[in-house]
């Protein structure tokens, strides 16, 4: 994950503390979702950015993910995003999210 | 429980994924408060 | 009257060292984690110039190969075309060249016109006389190095006191750039060598399309840069015009010239506008260039070395396409049938794709099987799906196939055929703007002319947010169609070239009946 962006998590959850932060992810792949969703708890697993050593356990979804789909307002989904649902692999992009979620995840 | 109604928010869209403003539009409509949202390039 | 696609060239410069001392990845890894494994291990997975030759990417991009070709192979589930070997290793093709390392540096030093790059005497002596031979370098540019060269004591010094970077050859340090100023940061060493690197390898494109078109330099009267680097001084830091400074050691001495920056998107930015400038008469020859870029250079090497695949990302690309008013005979550009991503279209993917691709041919009364062969972002999935970015090109087709289903033009059971019959699969190196869309233009222009494909769509996508101006995306597309001969240029093709065409057409059916009869 980008190093600013990094830099933004770890401010934010110090800031509101990490039980009240959830981030939601855009990859393109399951292993890329897994490495963000690992970064984002575990801390950072090529150990170049702020998050190196530092396990927030945060809550973490990627936006195609049933659990926070269901919360979204249908029609804005459906514009915004649902048309990827056919180019993304999504099912691999699950497995890879609910594997780091349930080792790292500290709020659930 | 819902896990976004009330949350604070940090978006890591990807150009090649789902771009942050996208993802930014669907958490709003869920009662999340947005509080970062950027978009990753990895071309 | 309309623009048409004279024709393009493509260039690669294979460039080992600026890879570990030069691209991002590495540089801000030796910050944060100077004692890094991933630094040990690079270097072991460096390509040598034999076996940048023999990828079948490389030589799809210089023309050798077609994107055809590289569609038949066979490639390896998990390392893609990495371990399989071209049966052409031609540094030169009809389209450029790959040049390598110790000849491109010389082409900096030929481009450097503020004395900052100084080379070491004995380098020069070894590789002058190589560099000299290179087809595209002209004897006005090798006659731009200087006779006088520098002691490596001195180099090594400047190094080591005057904040110069420096420039290598095997891990050996050969050279360097000087900063061009002692306080403004925007003249700095480092910035002086990406902007160098910038110019010569627009430099040899500019003479890569020169020669595959067979155009008189002279008849080029104006030149876009669209690459994504920033000249300028501490007033005004992207100042610009990398297209004159080119063009001035390309020796097109009758052009003007300017920038255009869009991130990805700012060749098709610049191919429209050249092609406006064609279609308006306002010039008769536009030439669109960019250069590559060092900063991406093994970008996503962390990935290519944990998953034991060579640094796939040690080349710069290069382009130029040339542009002309109409001689009734080359590929036309539409410039009724421009996809705009507009402030307003957003950033959903159906969006972008709608207003790239959907709008621009319904506004023409075309579907999306309209259109032959698409080409958008042509990134080498080598490249990017180790990376976790997935197959680039491929994820645009499932779009646009997405897109089509979603309109009503296309039956959801033709889906998984779209992208290989509408589509082509990415050989471009990662290099930001090179990859977007343009590297299809010269073979876009041979399928047409040859009957193969009757169009071709050419999509660019800018990542601007990026610069943290704007969150905005960005795109900009345009049709290539089959020029229909009418309307064409006064004095555009004369009658002894028709003659001579007709001449020919006949010569080559009547082989074509010969060998039948045989």
């Amino acid at each position: 994950m980008d190093l600013e962006n990094q830099k933004r998590v770890k401010d934010f959850a110090e800031q509101y503390g990490p039980e009240n932060v959830v981030v939601l992810l855009g990859a393109a792949e399951g292993e890329a979702s897994g490495l963000a969703a690992e970064t984002v708890t575990a801390g950072d697993p090529t150990y170049a950015g702020p998050l190196t050593g530092v396990s927030l356990g945060l809550t973490v979804y990627h936006v195609c993910e049933p659990e926070v789909k269901e919360e979204f307002d249908a029609a804005v989904y459906d514009e915004q995003v649902s048309m990827m649902e056919m180019v993304l692999d999504v099912d691999d992009i699950i497995n890879e999210m609910k594997s780091i979620r349930e080792q790292f995840c500290k709020y659930l | 429980m819902s896990i976004l109604a009330g949350k604070k928010v940090v978006i890591i869209g990807d150009r090649d994924g789902i771009p942050g403003l996208a993802i930014e539009a669907c958490a709003k409509t869920a009662g999340a408060e947005v509080v970062f949202s950027s978009t990753e390039c990895f071309v | 009257m309309k623009a048409v696609i004279k024709g393009a060239g493509y260039i690669l410069v294979h460039v080992p060292d600026m890879v570990l001392r030069n691209g991002t990845t590495q540089t801000t890894e030796r910050i944060v984690n100077p004692d890094s494994e991933y630094l040990k291990e690079l270097p072991k997975h460096l390509r040598s110039f034999e076996e940048v030759c023999s990828y079948w990417p490389n030589q799809v991009y210089i023309g050798n190969k077609t994107p055809d070709d590289l569609a038949a192979l066979e490639a390896d589930k998990v390392r893609g075309w990495a371990d399989l070997k071209c049966d052409v290793t031609d540094r030169y093709g009809k389209f450029g060249q790959i040049m390598p390392q110790q000849q491109f540096l010389l082409l900096m030093q030929a481009c450097d016109v503020f004395d900052l790059l100084k080379l070491d005497a004995g380098f020069v002596d070894k590789y002058k006389a190589e560099f000299a031979e290179n087809p595209l370098i002209t004897e006005d540019i090798t006659a731009r190095i200087p006779e006088t060269q520098t002691e490596i004591a001195e180099i090594e010094r400047l190094v080591k006191e005057e904040h110069s970077e420096g420039l290598y050859m095997n891990d050996v340090l050969v050279g360097c750039i000087k900063r061009a100023h002692d306080i403004d940061v925007n003249l700095s060493a480092h910035v002086m060598h990406e902007n160098i690197v910038s110019k010569a390898s627009s430099v040899l494109s500019i003479l890569a399309a020169v020669k595959s078109t067979g155009i008189d330099k002279n008849e080029v009267e104006y030149i876009i840069d669209c690459c994504e680097e920033a000249c300028g001084d501490m007033n005004q830091r992207g100042g610009g015009n990398f297209a004159k400074a080119a063009a001035e050691i390309a020796g097109l001495d009758n052009a003007s010239g300017s920038d255009t920056r869009g991130f990805c998107a700012g060749p098709a930015h610049a191919i429209v506008e050249a092609a406006a400038l064609v279609a308006s008469g306002t010039y008769k020859t536009v030439m669109v260039t960019a250069g590559g870029c060092t900063a991406k250079l093994g970008m996503n090497a962390k990935n290519h070395v944990e998953k034991d695949l060579p640094a796939l990302e040690d080349c710069l690309g290069g382009f130029a396409v040339v542009l002309t008013a109409d001689n009734g005979i080359d590929p036309v550009i539409n410039l009724n049938m421009v996809g705009r991503h507009t402030v307003g279209t957003g950033a959903a993917p159906q969006n972008v794709i709608g207003s790239l691709v959907a709008a621009p041919l319904e506004k023409n009364g075309l579907k999306i099987t309209d259109i032959d062969k698409y080409s958008p972002e042509m990134q080498n999935p080598d490249i990017t799906k180790p990376a976790g970015a997935g197959d680039v090109p491929l994820a645009n087709y499932k779009m646009i196939a997405a897109l089509a289903v979603k309109n009503g033009e296309l039956q959801r059971a033709d889906l998984a055929t779209f992208p290989a019959k509408h589509g082509l699969v990415g050989w471009a190196p990662t290099q930001g703007h090179i990859p977007s869309g343009v590297p299809y233009i010269g073979f876009a222009k041979d399928d047409i002319l040859a009957g193969k494909i009757k169009n071709a769509m050419i999509i660019g996508k800018g990542s601007l947010f990026l610069g943290r101006m704007t969150n905005l995306f960005d795109g900009v597309s345009f049709v290539i169609e089959a020029n229909d001969g009418n309307n064409q240029a006064e004095g555009g093709v004369s009658e002894a070239e028709v003659k001579g065409l007709i001449a020919k057409a006949m010569k080559d059916f009547a082989a074509a009946l010969m060998e039948q009869a045989e």
